[in-house]
């Protein structure tokens, strides 16, 4: 028997940082039939949402993954978090922020280190944040009133398919009501796809964003860049390009992974935020990084207020401890430090060098996921679970810090659970 | 720190590796990573037109990607977003891991952009799936 077709309107979409809040979505029963306002990879997700689905919890036996009920995995669960000694929750990008507030909980209970994807995406961003400071804002107000927007190490063409339309210059503003109205700036190593409709696009040469960041700086101050070129671009352009910023009403700096993963790092950002900050002595600029994984401003937000920081917070002596470098993820697998982990609503085996990876996979390993993944291959405890935004409810932050809810639009799997049920449960177990 | 001839050295030819997004990386992930789209779309290396030709690879073919601390085969691909010479691009994804630095200088960050890199033409060699690929560096 078909099932009678509901229309729900203005979801919030669960791919990237931008969380579009537009998206409407018809379902049938627990099938998607219908997707509008959707980018690609929005769409791609709300229809398939249902492929590859762990149907019951698992546990490695023999080494291999077999079914077990709930109750079993959540004992196993418990077990191998009260054992160990130092171990790393990990992830929490796909998921709301009230399950994250759960995990913050479950970490503080087994004294281990909670870290969130920001740790390879925009952690350089935040330990530039620390150094310098950040004028920003809302993109609200981006759309309303930038008549410059600068990309800088990004491609939303690509990687946030719907931020140019709904909040930059394809965006219709009260005061810059056309393109027309904005200049589109890009600098990238690669002529992108974003790079094509820009008009002005600066090509620097790989590694070299520091130097033309710095040779920047000199011109927006009005000193001479002594070098015909700098990172491979004519000073003249670079001149250009100072003018374009300091003429412009209200300029707006977007920036990606192509300055916090490149040589420079942290030190990449702390200039791209000097050089906004040197703009506001002649007009009004902003920044803001491109957060690509759904709430994973969120994450910064409920870890900074229920531990103080932002990502990377060791509760191993039971009171936060923060330093990047030392206590994020990454080199915590490089050294072998961490003897369990758990990962919830994140895949590190498919995004982390494969070092890292080995580690994760020679330790116990719990796993929290409404798919199967790379991780879950590895693990040794997996939870299916019910996806956030789709099947479960709950508060999730745009990249700009806006909070918006997300909405239940289908029933889950029979017997999935939301994370927060399964982390509350898990939390339950251990303190007894 | 060793070079990258000194570790893998096969004759490849040296470039410059890029890794990011793509639409097709984001689509694909989406309909599933267990599944042989997700292999198409991210088990990729992206070439631009000029260097296919100067280093004699046509799109389609397996090429194996060497750096410092891995090496992993995949798909020749003509790239959609014009790349600098000499320089190619790997979408993210488990294949890319193999051979990005872990190396995160104080910061928590790996170094996946910008890496000294070789590549050659491996016609006999074979794209690991997803499951292959762990299975090979994980163990299980």
């Amino acid at each position: 028997m078909r099932c009678l077709a509901e229309t729900f309107s203005n979801v919030v979409c669960t791919v990237c940082g931008c969380c579009c809040d537009n998206i409407e979505v018809t379902v049938e029963g627990r099938k998607v039939v219908k997707v509008k306002n959707g980018c690609a990879i929005s769409m791609s997700k709300f229809m398939n949402y249902g492929e590859e689905r762990i149907p019951t919890p698992l546990i490695r036996r023999k080494g291999e993954l077999a079914e077990a009920s709930y109750e079993e995995a959540l004992r196993e669960a418990a077990s191998i978090l009260k054992k160990a000694k130092y171990p790393l929750l990990y992830g929490w990008s796909l998921t709301s922020c009230e399950a994250i507030e759960v995990g913050v909980e479950l970490t503080e209970a087994v004294g281990g280190v909670m870290d969130n994807t920001t740790t390879t995406c925009h952690g350089p961003t935040v330990l530039g944040e620390h150094d310098i400071g950040v004028s920003t804002c809302t993109l609200g107000e981006v759309r309303h009133r930038a008549d410059l927007v600068v990309y800088w190490g990004c491609n939303p063409l690509h990687a946030h398919p719907n931020h140019m339309k709904r909040y930059t210059v394809l965006s219709k503003g009260r005061f810059r009501a056309s393109r027309k109205d904005r200049k589109l700036v890009v600098v990238d190593v690669r002529r992108t796809d974003t790079a094509k409709v820009a008009d002005f696009f600066l090509q620097v040469s790989t590694n070299e964003d520091y130097e033309l960041l710095s040779a920047l700086r000199v011109a927006v101050r009005g000193d001479e860049i002594e070098q015909d070129s700098v990172a491979g671009v004519p000073a003249e352009k670079i001149e250009e390009l100072a003018e374009i910023m300091i003429n412009c009403e209200f300029g707006i700096l977007f920036f990606g992974l192509g300055l916090t993963m490149t040589p420079g790092k942290s030190r990449n950002i702390d200039l791209a935020l000097s050089l906004v900050r040197d703009l506001n002595s002649k007009t009004k600029f902003l920044i803001m990084p491109m957060r690509g994984h759904f709430n994973v401003t969120g994450v910064n937000h409920v870890s900074a207020w229920e531990t103080g920081y932002p990502y990377a917070v060791d509760l191993s002596r039971g009171y936060p401890r923060y330093n990047p470098g030392d206590t994020t993820a990454i080199d915590i697998l490089l050294r072998g430090e961490c003897d369990a982990a758990l990962v919830a609503a994140s895949d590190p085996v498919a995004s982390f060098p494969a070092k890292a990876c080995r580690h994760l996979a020679e330790i116990p390993l719990i796993t929290i996921d409404p798919h199967y993944s790379a991780t879950t291959l590895v693990s040794d405890v997996v939870f299916p679970s019910a996806l956030t935004g789709i099947e479960t409810c709950g508060t999730v932050y745009r990249m700009d810090g806006v909070v918006l809810e997300s909405k239940k639009i289908v029933e889950p799997l029979g017997g999935v659970r939301s994370d927060v049920e399964i982390l509350k449960d898990m939390l339950k177990l251990i303190r007894g | 720190m060793k070079t990258v001839w000194e570790g893998y050295s096969m004759g490849g030819i040296k470039v410059k590796l890029l890794t990011g997004r793509s639409l097709d990386q984001g689509k694909s992930k989406e309909r599933g990573k267990l599944s042989e789209d997700y292999v198409k779309c991210v088990a990729v290396c992206e070439f631009n037109k000029e260097d296919l030709e100067a280093f004699k690879i046509s799109p389609g073919q397996n090429v194996r990607v060497s750096t410092d601390f891995g090496s992993v085969v995949v798909r020749a691909a003509a790239s959609t977003q014009q790349l600098p010479k000499a320089t190619v691009f790997m979408p993210y994804g488990p294949w890319t891991g193999i051979v990005v630095n872990p190396e995160t200088h104080g910061t928590g960050m790996p170094s996946l952009k910008g890496l000294e890199a070789e590549v050659s033409a491996a016609p006999s060699e074979k794209i690991l799936s997803l499951k292959e690929l762990v299975k090979q560096f994980a163990g299980r």
